[in-house]
This record gives C-alpha cells, sequence and structure tokens, in this order.
C-alpha cells in the first residue's frame, strides 16, 4: 500500500511550467528516490508535499487521504539549502524546532537528550551554531528533522557537508529510521548513493516524470545485451559478428572486457567464440550504473 | 495560533537576552537625564571661553565702568587710546575684541574683532548701555526720588495659559511643556517605528540568507512565522518603552521629594532649577508671595512641575502605546515584505527611500506643529495613517478634539490590516525566491500569486 501519493500535479509560475502532471506513488517502508537534473522540479514537488506551496492542480493522498495542513507533524523535510540560527545555543535551537512541529518541552528534551547522544553531540549542547563544523550543524539539522517520528521523511541531499564517516553514520540512521516503519523520500544527484539506499526511484525531467519503477527492476531492463567478461592474465579479443567490444582495461593480472552482444546472439555463442582465448574467470551480464541510467535517459530526452 | 506564541517566544527571548538591548533599555534613560542635567549646566556655568574686551571712547569717558564684567566676560576701559592704534594691536595685548564708543554715534558703538561676536556678548553691551543711556535722560529731566521711582515702575508680565474644558473648569497648562512633550513624543514615535521595524527587516533577511527558513516553513506557514516575529519584536519595544517609562516616573518621583520638598539645596540640583528658571530670574524680586522658606526659583519649577503634571498624560501614553503599536505593525510589515525579497541587506537601499520618505516627511511636519499646533497641514498629516503617528503624538499635548483622535486612530487600524495582509502575501512568494533581482513590480506580482 503506498503511504503517500501525488496524482496528476501541476504547477506553473507565470509561463514556467515546474511540473506537469507528474505522480508518484511511495510505498510504505520504502525509500523512495527522487532523481533529477537541477531545475527539473523535485524542489517545487518536495515543497508540495511540504505544503509550502500548492499544487495548480492534482490530489495529494497520505495514508489514502487527502494532505491536511495538520499532516505537517506527520512529515519531517531535510531542505537542500538548510541553514540555523547561528547566534543561538544548539541545545535551545533543536528545542525551538521541536517545539514549532508540536512537541511538548519535555517531550522533546527526552527525545533530543537520546539523539544527542546517538550522534555524539552531546558536548555541544550549549555551544552556539556558529562554533559549529559544517557537519556538525548537519547533524542537529538531521535530528530536528526526524525528532518528532514523522511517518513520512524528505531528505533532500542528506549527505552534503559529511566526510565519509559521518556519512555513513547518517546512511545507518536512515535505514534504521526505514526499519522503525518511516517512509522516506530521497532526493539527490549522488547516484551510487541511489543504488545503495533506494529501494523505487522517479526520474524528473523539465517537470515531467521520464522514468519510474525499482531500482533493480530499472538497472536490468537497462542493462540490454551488454555483458562483462574477465580473463586471467592480458589478454585482448577480436570483434566478430557476434559481439562488439566496448571497453577494455588490465588490472591486477585481470583483463575485464567489456562486450555488446549483436541481435539473437546468445551468451553461448559468445562463449563459444571467446573460451579458447586464455583462463576465463567470470561472464556477467553488465548492470548499467544507476548514474549512466541518469545520464543517457536524460540526454535522450533533450 | 500555539505555534506563533513559539515564535513570538524565541523572537522576543533571543532579543530582549541580547547585552545591547540591556545596556540600550537602562542607559537611554540615563543618557537623557544626562543631556537634560548638562545641557543647562553648559549654559549656566558656561562652557565659553574667558573674554577680555577693550572699551575706547572717543573723548568723553561717559560710559565708564558702565558696562559691569560677566563671569566670562571682563571689561577693560582704556583712556587716552587711540582707537585706530588698539585695533592693530589688540589681540597681541590680549583682548578679544575693542568696543568703540563714539559720542557722535552713541547708538552704534563699534565692536572690533577677529571672530564674529556671539550674541549674548552683544546683548550684554546694548542692554547695558541703552540702561544707562535711558537713565541718564531720565536724570536730565531732574525728577526727585527718581530711583525708588525707577524701582517702583519696574514691571514683568508673564501671560499664564489656561485651557477651558467642556465644563468651564480651567487646567493651567505651559506651552513650553507642550512643545517638550510634542518633541519627545514625536521624535521618540520615529525612533522607535524605525529601530524596530528595521529589527524585523533585519531579522526576515537573517533567516532567509542563512536558510533557515526552508527549514521553518515546513513546520508553520509563512505567514504564521512573518506575524510571530512582527509581534516578538513589537513586545520587545513595549518592554523597553514600559521600562523607560517607569525609569522616569522614578526619576520625576526623586526629583520631585529632592529638589521640591527641600528647603537647602545646592549643587547640580540648584543649577538646574536656575536654568529652567533663567528667563524669569528678571522677576524674582516681584515674586514676593512665596513662603519665605523655599526661594522663588524653586517656586517657580514647582508651578513648570504642576503644569506638566495637568498634562493629560493618561492619554498621552495610550494614544503613544496606541500609535506605536499600530504605526509599528504597518511599517514592520513593509519591512518584512522588502526584507523577504532581497538576497541581502545591501539590496535593501533601493526599497528604503520610499518608506523613509513619509517617515521624514512625518517628522518635519511634527516639528512645524509645535509651532503652529491647529494649521491644516497638521491636522491632514495627523489623520494620513503613514505619518499619523508621528504628527499626532506632537499635537496631543497641545489638545486634540475627540473625533479626530478616533478617526486618525480607526483609519490606522484599517490600514495596518491592509498592509500586513499584503505584505503577508509578497513574504511567503519572497522568503523562497533567490538570485531574483527584486523591484516593486516582482514584489506587485507576488501580491497577486495565489495559494
Amino acid at each position: 500500500m503506498s503511504l503517500f501519493e501525488a496524482k496528476n500535479v501541476t504547477k506553473q509560475f507565470g509561463d514556467f511550467k515546474a511540473l506537469d502532471n507528474v505522480s508518484i506513488s511511495v510505498p510504505e517502508k520504502c525509500i523512495y528516490g527522487l532523481l533529477g537534473p537541477n531545475g527539473a522540479g523535485k524542489t517545487t514537488l518536495i515543497r508540495i508535499i511540504n505544503q509550502i506551496t500548492g499544487p495548480d492542480t492534482g490530489e495529494l493522498l497520505l495514508n489514502g487521504k487527502k494532505l491536511m495542513p495538520a499532516d505537517v507533524v506527520n512529515i519531517g523535510y531535510l531542505p537542500e539549502e538548510r541553514g540555523l540560527y547561528k547566534k543561538m545555543k544548539v541545545g535551545e535551537e533543536a528545542l525551538y524546532f521541536a517545539q514549532l512541529k508540536g512537541l511538548s518541552k519535555a517531550e522533546a528534551m527526552k527525545r533530543l537528550r537520546y539523539w544527542f547522544k546517538k550522534l555524539d553531540i552531546v558536548d555541544w549542547w550549549n555551544k552556539k551554531v556558529e562554533e559549529l563544523s559544517k557537519g556538525m550543524q548537519q547533524k542537529v539539522q538531521f535530528i530536528t528533522t526526524i525528532l518528532h517520528e514523522p511517518k513520512l521523511i524528505i531528505f533532500d541531499e542528506p549527505f552534503t557537508g559529511f566526510d565519509p564517516v559521518n556519512a555513513n553514520t547518517i546512511k545507518n540512521e536512515i535505514l534504521f529510521l526505514r526499519e522503525r516503519g518511516a517512509t522516506i523520500i530521497f532526493s539527490t544527484h549522488n547516484m551510487s548513493s541511489v543504488e545503495e539506499l533506494c529501494d523505487n526511484i522517479t526520474l524528473i525531467n523539465k517537470g515531467k516524470t521520464i522514468l519510474e519503477g525499482g531500482v533493480d527492476e530499472i538497472r536490468s531492463k537497462w542493462a540490454g545485451s551488454e555483458y562483462n567478461l574477465v580473463f586471467r592474465g592480458d589478454i585482448s579479443l577480436s570483434e566478430n559478428g557476434h559481439y562488439k567490444i566496448l571497453n577494455r582495461t588490465f588490472e591486477d593480472g585481470k583483463s575485464t572486457i567489456r562486450l555488446s552482444a549483436g541481435s539473437n546472439v546468445s551468451t553461448n555463442d559468445i562463449l563459444n567464440d571467446v573460451i579458447k582465448s586464455g583462463n576465463i574467470i567470470s561472464f556477467n551480464p553488465a548492470l548499467p550504473s544507476m548514474n549512466e541510467i541518469f545520464i543517457r535517459v536524460v540526454e535522450s530526452r533533450n | 495560533m500555539n505555534k506563533i506564541s513559539v515564535i513570538v517566544k524565541r523572537e522576543y527571548l533571543t532579543r530582549v537576552r541580547k547585552k545591547s538591548f540591556i545596556i540600550m533599555t537602562i542607559l537611554a534613560p540615563l543618557l537623557m537625564a544626562g543631556f537634560v542635567i548638562l545641557i543647562p549646566l553648559m549654559m549656566v556655568s558656561g562652557d565659553k571661553d574667558y573674554k577680555k574686551i577693550a572699551v575706547v571712547e572717543e573723548q568723553t569717558s561717559e560710559f565708564l565702568n558702565v558696562i559691569p564684567d560677566t563671569k566670562d566676560e571682563d571689561f577693560v576701559y582704556l583712556t587716552n587710546v587711540n582707537i585706530n592704534d588698539i585695533i592693530k594691536t589688540f589681540e597681541a595685548d590680549g583682548y578679544y575684541g575693542v568696543l568703540f564708543i563714539s559720542p557722535k554715534a552713541i547708538n552704534n558703538p563699534i565692536l572690533y574683532s577677529k571672530n564674529q561676536p556671539d550674541i549674548g556678548l552683544l546683548e550684554h553691551i546694548s542692554g547695558s548701555l541703552e540702561k544707562d543711556i535711558e537713565k541718564k535722560k531720565l536724570q536730565a529731566y531732574n525728577i526727585e526720588n527718581l530711583d525708588s521711582i525707577l524701582k517702583q515702575i519696574r514691571t514683568n508680565v508673564n501671560p499664564v495659559t489656561k485651557i477651558v474644558d467642556e465644563t468651564g473648569g480651567t487646567t493651567e497648562t505651559s506651552t513650553g511643556i507642550a512643545m517638550a512633550l510634542a518633541y519627545i513624543g514625536g521624535f521618540l514615535m520615529y525612533m522607535l517605528v524605525f529601530m524596530f521595524g528595521s529589527q524585523v527587516m533585519r531579522g526576515v533577511i537573517e533567516e532567509k540568507t542563512s536558510r533557515v527558513v526552508e527549514v521553518i516553513v515546513s513546520s508553520v506557514k509563512p505567514t504564521q512565522l512573518m506575524l510571530g516575529k512582527i509581534i516578538g519584536v513589537a513586545l520587545v519595544g513595549l518592554t523597553q518603552f514600559m521600562i523607560w517609562v517607569f525609569l522616569t516616573i522614578a526619576t520625576v518621583g526623586v526629583l520631585k521629594t529632592t529638589v521640591l520638598k527641600k528647603a537647602d539645596i545646592g549643587g547640580i540640583q540648584q543649577t538646574i532649577t536656575q536654568s529652567v528658571m533663567e528667563q524669569n530670574q528678571a522677576q524674582i524680586p516681584a515674586a514676593t508671595t512665596t513662603p519665605a522658606e523655599v526661594s522663588p526659583e524653586l517656586a517657580e519649577f514647582s508651578k513648570l512641575f504642576d503644569n506638566a503634571m495637568n498634562q493629560d498624560w493618561l492619554l498621552i501614553i495610550f494614544s503613544f502605546i496606541f500609535f506605536f503599536i499600530t504605526g509599528y505593525l504597518l511599517y514592520a510589515s513593509i519591512f518584512a515584505a522588502i526584507g523577504s525579497a532581497v538576497d541581502n541587506e545591501t539590496d535593501t537601499q533601493q526599497f528604503m527611500l520610499p518608506v523613509t520618505i513619509p517617515i521624514i516627511l512625518a517628522l518635519v511636519v511634527a516639528m512645524g506643529t509645535m509651532q503652529n499646533p491647529e494649521s491644516s497641514l497638521a491636522f491632514w498629516f495627523s489623520l494620513i495613517p503613514l505619518t499619523s503617528p508621528i504628527v499626532m503624538m506632537a499635537r496631543i499635548p497641545f489638545g486634540v478634539p475627540a473625533w479626530q483622535l478616533i478617526v486618525s486612530m480607526a483609519l490606522m487600524v484599517v490600514t495596518f490590516i491592509a498592509f500586513v495582509w499584503a505584505a503577508a502575501k509578497v513574504y511567503r512568494t519572497g522568503i523562497l525566491m533567490y538570485g531574483k533581482k527584486p523591484s516593486w513590480k516582482e514584489m506587485w506580482k507576488w501580491l497577486r500569486y495565489s495559494g
């Protein structure tokens, strides 16, 4: 069942159509990637989900019911462009944002203590925000986003400003949140984190949906007829009617050759051709990375 | 509603806790008191330079020692001196100037000096000489007991102003006090509205540039955020104002018990009293009805004080608070809209001028109002909402018909609601808009956006 659904959402600013009949359906307890190049309309869609702006037409459903202003307590949002009041103390500021989400002071304090401890920033409670490093500030913002335990959490580029260690910490926290039952919409340009985290994605370009579905499903659909062939030793092949060579690398005593099979050519045909060339270590269909798919889809549309 | 109060609380507390707020709140009344004490002190004790002035007469010595020395000026009578010589050497001889009296032009003595002499010195010279010449002319009539007659006929006329109310009762007032109150009321209103209005603008810009606003608008409506900020800053302003009123009342209380009740007063307090009374000093001999133990200056001061107390303080303070709140809301909402439209504080310049013009205009009209409180200029500007808070405060001490006050207040309420509403529409689009060169036209477009 879908936790969140947007149906045929359109939003226009003057002559500019930011969103044109976009629909997404986010299954419960799923990490849903919202992808697209700059200016595609992602932020507009996210702002509509957060009810910061309203759509011109279209329907928004949370848990099957029409999205209401009171639902802000059910949604957590970490915007891409995010900031904190520089002159406030860290603890006070976190408390302020928690209260804006409707938490009582006592409850907010209890949860803040837990999260500050978990993310190892307890010592910074009484420091001013301006004394914190960017990564530290991001941690505080992460906490304020999820503190009210929303059903739907929207992360827009959550990993910017983090070093690899802290990025990993946040990644694990996101997975942990999903385990605890949260549904996550995840907007990013970082395609490797999409492969790692996302179950489903929607790719938006120029206000329109151009690709959607499960990550694995999309990758195998786009896999087409490419294969990775690995030999022991420095081996080179020559092309024939069955396949073309796209790429060849030699590393650590292994040759990796990317092949593109011709139409109606079976894998056995190819293996027959190459089996005498050397010691084959592996032969796999090459799944294109999300990055490749992203670039290919967007470029083919432009 | 609950969320607005959370925002109000933050806006209020972060500002009230600032050192600059605490210092300003305590220091401002002290500074004011300091001015009240220092300026008369300077006027009385004189910060002037010591001047020595040579007096030279042509041939006669009719005016020998006629001009008395003052605290800062000594008049030295030189005889057997040629005026043409001394005007070449007087500076080297240590004189500030040379007063040359010629019997041929007795009404136009000449004061030679290197710099333009101050008006006080000229008045002292002309006063002394006039008195002496008049006396000599009178003496020429050979009247008996001239001195005692002169003493007897010396008169001073000081009009007392009394305001007649509807019931026919009268209240003694003082135009000087009314002017002072008009000045303070108008100027304080200008300062507070501008100061706190621009604080709202800076707050909005801070939230926008630091992108805090992106985080907040997912929890609260932009309008709530704007209202919370405006109300929070208003409360800061009111807190400050109330503390100032309280400190002023306390100071006045202390002044009244120490200055007016004690018979023997010295030092600074005496000086204040004197300075207030300076212009009345000439009539001191006439004030014979004063009880023996209280000096005449104190009696005058006490009267002035009572006149001040006769002002309708309740009306003044109530009107001030009313016009501060509504005027502030009006301007703060304009400031908030501007703050939301720009990306940084330097971009505000082009918007500030049109906002500043009515405020400055109001201040200028308010100053004119003190001279002529019933002019039609004062009337219209005290009704037009953009200028009325300042101009009306300048008019109230002189008395304003109730209907005018009510109309002015009603217009104020209607206008501020309209401005807050319009500002909210501009604000909610502006705060999330970056990199766009803002203009009035652009803001007008935002005003008409829906949803």
